[in-house]
């Protein structure tokens, strides 16, 4: 049986554990309720958008021809996972690494094989994953989520779709950890570009759009909004994730926290059965002790 | 009328107005009361508003402005105040 120093210590080390764990499962409480009013305030604006943009595809009857519908024999690949910058989250960052293999192997292994795939990864921790697996990993979107904003994300999309308009790829592929509820996360794998065909829900067809003037022409305003529309998707899928990394957090914490306390219950039974043991021998001792000088005398 | 300027970020702005004049991409237009149905793609540039206290002015890059029923609703990508 270990010593009772050497129990009492490590009891102090799993308490501290222990005070750490429940820290940061209160931070990840605090800054998931901040990411979700952060996909909160997104709403509006996507909406609004998608709005304008099926309104006005409405008006121009068949759909508008745009750099970005263009189906093409696909060899090059670009593949954006968005993982956290930060790890201590369960699984949540391997589970998009282990999304973006099985995609790759699913839809891919052929332009893999010909090193045709590339990679652009959001947040330290996705990055670092694929470039040590020996991909080819473009830009650096690391530490995005100190300060999340649209500007940085905006930059990571732009890099997507000018690579796609150029033909420098000719399919944009998407992962990332969509925010069901708090527990549980769904790694989602999107196709980003060429754009699918949304199916077009007759019944919601809205019959009297308002007489617009449009400045420039209708088709140029499509023109000037799918590109923003595209970067909004991009954006939801960061914002989704960065919600989706502060939940894995907060209940894998809350795990850790919850084991902290059993094994603390057993380290404090240990403690306690050492210590009366050390006591019991030691009464022992003195009364054998003491019957042997009863005897000798 | 009524005026919201929204980014993806935030609401940066919400209230009534008299008028709002935008840079557009075919030339500046101001818009004031009863204006008729419009959609227009914005430039980067500067976006002021009249308010009953006075103007206020934004710097807004790239965006899209829909006019509706004394309703305007400015989307834009990034807003400097």
């Amino acid at each position: 049986m270990a010593s009772l120093k050497e129990v009492r210590n490590r009891i102090v080390s799993v308490q501290s554990t222990q005070q750490i764990t429940k820290a940061m499962k209160m931070v990840a409480a605090a800054k998931l309720r901040r990411a979700q009013d952060s996909i909160i305030r997104m709403r509006p604006y996507a909406q609004r958008l998608s709005q304008i943009l099926t309104n006005l595809s409405e008006l121009t009857g068949e759909s508008v021809s745009n750099p970005y519908t263009v189906k093409r024999d696909i060899n090059r690949v670009l593949i954006i996972a968005v993982t956290s910058d930060r790890g201590l989250a369960g699984a949540f960052n391997s589970n998009v690494l282990k999304g973006v293999t099985s995609l790759v192997a699913e839809k891919y292994a052929a332009q893999m094989a010909a090193g045709n795939v590339e990679f652009v990864a959001i947040g330290k921790k996705g990055h670092e994953a694929l470039l040590k697996k020996g991909y080819k990993v473009n830009g650096d979107f690391t530490h995005v989520f100190g300060k999340l904003s649209f500007d940085t994300v905006r930059v990571a999309a732009e890099l997507a779709m000018d690579g796609f308009r150029n033909g420098t790829y000719d399919q944009v592929e998407i992962v990332y950890n969509e925010f069901k509820n708090v527990a549980t996360q769904i790694v989602r794998r999107e196709q980003f570009l060429p754009i699918v065909e949304k199916e077009k829900d007759e019944n919601a067809k809205n019959t009297n759009i308002p007489d617009y003037v449009f400045e420039p022409s209708k088709e140029e305003i499509i023109q000037e909004l799918i590109p923003k529309s595209l970067k909004i998707q991009v954006y939801k899928a960061v914002l989704e994730s960065n919600a989706s990394e502060h939940g894995a957090r907060m209940t894998a914490m809350d795990k850790a926290t919850e084991n902290a306390g059993e094994l603390l219950k057993a380290l404090k039974l240990s403690y306690n059965r050492t210590r009366q043991a050390a006591i019991t021998t030691e009464i022992l001792e003195i009364v054998g002790g003491a019957e042997a000088l009863a005897a000798s005398r | 009328m009524h005026l919201e300027i929204i980014t993806p970020d935030k609401k940066v702005f919400e209230g009534e107005v008299i008028g709002a004049k935008f840079p557009g991409t075919k030339g500046s237009f101001e818009v004031l009361n009863n204006h008729a149905p419009l959609i227009s793609t914005l430039a980067n540039g500067e976006l002021r508003i009249t308010t009953t206290s006075g103007y206020q002015f934004f710097n807004v890059e790239g965006g899209v402005v829909e006019v509706l029923n004394n309703k305007i609703v400015v989307l834009a990508e990034a807003v400097l105040s």
